[in-house]
């Protein structure tokens, strides 16, 4: 039996240790109609989601304690959470990051600065 | 949104302020020791998050800057730089350029946008120094077909080849996603290959076995296509070619009739796609029905394995309030323990069990809560010594001294008011250390000293304060120096017998100035007097010791919040006052031959030591008579004790500070009022300055006899 997931709301988790960063994604996604949470760094996402359902993880790469790639890697490998999609967030001047995201098992990127428009489209792209 | 965007700014600008604070001492940190991986990589995501934040909230100068930054940063975190006095140095800039930035709002002026230029060019010329072979990645990939559509009236036609690799669910893909996105670019009819499924005992259900022939007749560009399969490029094999430009294939029947092909042969070769062209004309088109999977995934039902342990962290997590909410949850605290007051007294005076229950109750959660709040406030005071290494180091190097700089006890808790306060005054002090007190490296070393000066600056609490002290190894005060001055500024007389504290002190007078020559940093013509102003403000105490050629320290004792204390209440005639509780040493009765044992001096005997005393009847001119036994409360401050007469004591009192306002200002004795909870007022004393005052007395007192 397939469960429609489209019926109901989406939960994506924000990491980012920059909470203006956070605001900015949080409201751009909620007013989309996403249930978004946050969380600052990697130990604190992990810690987050902790059985919790999550459908899409957007996470920054540099972050203290956690960073993104080393999250990406550690969801990868857990059960409940190891096929759901993560967008990394980079800069230009990090391609080379991106491509360690992408090996670490990240589904795809976001390079800021970005406008809300392209954060949607991303997040429509991998989530539905 | 315009709306929420400004928000965003004001989040962002107290974040930059954060992350420059910590950039600052990630450099000061690497400037000691240049090697430090951990400072450099904060050094670098502060520069990191700034530039992405900045961007994001329009501060396009921010993120120009700080992009240059990183960059830099980038290769030092990959030892392919070595930090350099220049590059800390040109940070230091950037921090300095960021607050203006971030202070001005969005707009700067030209001669900020020259700076900026020049301290970009700064650091590209350093980059291209000290790293020639460096090549910068410029990709950039912004997935939005939409940015480069061409219109095209006709469509075309694509065949798509797609084999996602095995792995494709791992990476958080979802094709069916993909297939629909495709699907909303045209007409869109995808063939799925399942073939490549294996047998049921070998299937690995969470691998994709699936690989889909997609045909697609669309107006929007290749580019729109590419976008669809931007994410999966890397992991999964796909060819997208054109097979018609001409919008014929562009219909059901010829999709059906491809798709047929596809599905049979996997190939598509030209003499197919012809014979679809002539016969789109004759709209004759051979129709083969074969079953045509449209879409389909592989994905296996998943198991839901049991959580397992996570690690589990201590929770250390923090919100940001506005400063103003907090004030003015202080400020209801303050009436709460006032109405508090009222209720415990008037319940006092009623034979009410249940009441005084009631009351009592009240007054323990209240006691919790105004405890609680004050908390709140409290910051450590390690956040603004941080900011003086920063102007340690650039004073020293503007003035040519060295000096290393020590703090401690920086996570002694002061109020956030407070703290916010001291900062002027020990910016003064510090300026005056190492201008005035530090000699330079040459006399240092002729005076037997270690070469560079030490500067300590440190806090500790001390009952209900907190003590900060200033202490330098310079030059020290000279006494006779400070008394010539002053004699001549008219400050002392000159035959005044005063201790050489008394003679220190004096340099907190208004119109004193210490330094011999004017300079830049601290002979601005305003004495260390603003200092003293500054901690009487606070309620706090200033003090002066100094070793002539060896060390001077200067002592501040701030009370640990300004909202409310506790105080000893006191009451003469009808009028009642308050003392910090802090202050206030014993109580001791004095009777009338005790008056008259003392000949008329105000002096007391308490266990074998000399208190000067003061009447509080006196001082405010109560009137009334004392009563037949007086009480006196003993204060100290500072190693001087003195005795304040009063009728009768009453008790502790929670004394929520009111000030006075504007036309008390200058009545000094009193540092505030309070209201009682019988609605009364009662005025709370200042007992630095009563101690000024009768020093003050008996100087005068002593000179005229």
């Amino acid at each position: 039996m397939m469960i429609k997931e489209g019926m109901m709301s989406k939960r994506i988790l924000i990491v980012d240790d920059s909470a203006s960063m956070r605001q900015m994604i949080n409201f751009t996604l909620s007013a989309a109609g996403y249930d978004v949470s946050e969380a600052e760094d990697g130990m604190d996402a992990l810690k987050k989601m902790n059985g919790e359902p999550v459908h899409m993880i957007i996470a920054d790469i540099n972050m203290p304690n956690m960073d993104g790639i080393e999250l990406t890697r550690k969801i990868r490998t857990h059960a409940d959470y190891k096929f759901i999609p993560i967008i990394i967030l980079t800069t230009e001047s990090q391609s080379s990051l991106k491509q360690e995201g992408k090996s670490a098992g990240a589904t795809g990127w976001i390079v800021k600065p970005f406008s809300p428009e392209q954060l949607i489209s991303v997040v429509k792209k991998v989530l539905g | 949104v315009s709306e929420e965007l400004n928000r965003g700014r004001e989040v962002f600008r107290e974040e930059a302020c954060e992350l420059l604070a910590e950039l600052e001492n990630c450099l000061l940190e690497l400037e000691e020791s240049p090697d430090n991986k951990e400072m450099i990589e904060r050094a670098f995501r502060a520069m990191h998050t700034l530039k992405g934040s900045g961007s994001m909230f329009g501060f396009d100068a921010i993120a120009n800057l700080t992009h240059e930054a990183e960059t830099v940063y980038d290769l030092v975190r990959k030892g392919r730089m070595k930090v350099t006095r220049e590059l800390v140095d040109l940070s230091f800039r950037v921090i300095d350029r960021i607050q203006v930035m971030i202070g001005r709002k969005e707009k700067g002026t030209s001669a900020d946008n020259a700076e900026i230029e020049e301290i970009i060019l700064s650091f590209k010329t350093f980059l291209s120094s000290s790293l020639t072979q460096h090549q910068e990645e410029r990709k950039k990939f912004i997935p939005s077909g939409d940015l480069e559509v061409m219109r095209k009236e006709t469509s075309v036609t694509y065949r798509i080849f797609f084999q996602p690799d095995p792995d494709v669910f791992l990476k958080g893909f979802n094709l069916i996603l993909m297939l629909n996105e495709l699907a909303q670019l045209g007409r869109c009819t995808p063939v799925a290959h399942s073939d490549g499924i294996p047998d049921l005992e070998q299937i690995d259900p969470e691998a994709c076995y699936t690989s889909w022939d997609v045909l697609l007749s669309t107006t929007k560009g290749i580019n729109a296509v590419k976008d669809v399969f931007l994410f999966i490029e890397n992991n999964c094999q796909l060819s997208i070619h054109s097979i018609d430009r001409s919008g014929i294939l562009d219909s059901e029947e010829a999709h059906k009739h491809l798709s047929s092909i596809l599905f049979e042969r996997r190939e598509l070769n030209e003499q197919d796609v012809e014979k679809i062209l002539s016969a789109g004309r004759s709209a004759d088109v051979l129709h083969k029905t074969k079953n045509r999977e449209s879409e389909q995934q592989s994905t296996a039902p998943l198991q839901k394995i049991a959580n397992s342990s996570t690690a589990q962290l201590p929770e250390v997590s923090s919100i940001r309030v506005a400063v103003q909410k907090l004030d003015k949850l202080v400020n209801l605290v303050g009436e709460l323990v006032t109405v508090q007051a009222r209720l415990s007294q008037a319940v006092a005076f009623r034979d009410d069990p249940e009441m005084h229950l009631i009351a009592e109750a009240t007054e323990r959660l209240t006691d919790e809560l105004r405890e609680s709040t004050m908390n709140i406030r409290l910051v450590p005071i390690g956040t603004i010594f941080n900011r003086f290494r920063r102007l340690v180091r650039d004073l020293s190097n503007e003035l040519g001294k060295e000096v290393e700089f020590f703090t401690g006890g920086g996570e002694t808790e002061l109020d956030k008011n407070v703290i916010e306060k001291l900062h002027d005054p020990l910016v003064h002090i510090i300026r005056n250390s190492i201008d005035h007190g530090i000699e330079t490296p040459e006399i240092r070393i002729k005076r037997g000293k270690k070469r560079s000066g030490m500067l300590h600056l440190s806090a500790e609490y001390s009952g209900a304060n907190v003590l900060i002290k200033i202490k330098d190894d310079g030059a020290g005060i000279d006494p006779e120096i400070i008394r010539k001055d002053a004699v001549e500024k008219g400050l002392i007389k000159e035959d005044a017998a005063l201790s050489e504290r008394d003679i220190l002190s004096v340099i907190f007078l208004p119109g004193f100035s210490t330094s011999e020559k004017v300079t830049k940093v601290s002979g601005r013509g305003v004495g260390l007097d603003i200092v003293k102003r500054s901690i009487d403000a606070l309620l706090g105490v200033v003090d002066i010791q100094s070793k002539k050629g060896s060390e001077t320290t200067i002592t501040m004792r701030i009370p640990l919040t300004l909202a409310i204390i506790e105080g000893l209440l006191l009451k003469v005639g009808n009028n009642q006052y308050i003392v910090p509780l802090s202050a206030v040493e014993e109580c001791i009765e004095l009777t009338r031959e005790d008056t008259a044992a003392a000949h008329g001096r105000h002096m007391i005997n308490v266990r074998g030591k000399i208190v000067p005393y003061i009447s509080l009847r006196e001082i405010f001119q109560t009137a009334g008579n004392s009563p037949e036994i007086e009480q006196i409360v003993i204060a100290e401050l500072n190693g001087r004790r003195i005795g304040l007469v009063v009728d009768h004591v009453i008790g502790e009192h929670q004394t929520v500070i009111k000030s006075l306002g504007r036309v008390y200002r200058d009545i000094d004795l009193v540092s505030g009022a309070t209201i009682l909870g019988n609605g009364k007022v009662a005025i709370i004393l200042n007992i630095p300055k009563i101690i000024e005052y009768m020093e003050s007395e008996e100087m005068t007192g002593a000179e005229t006899n």
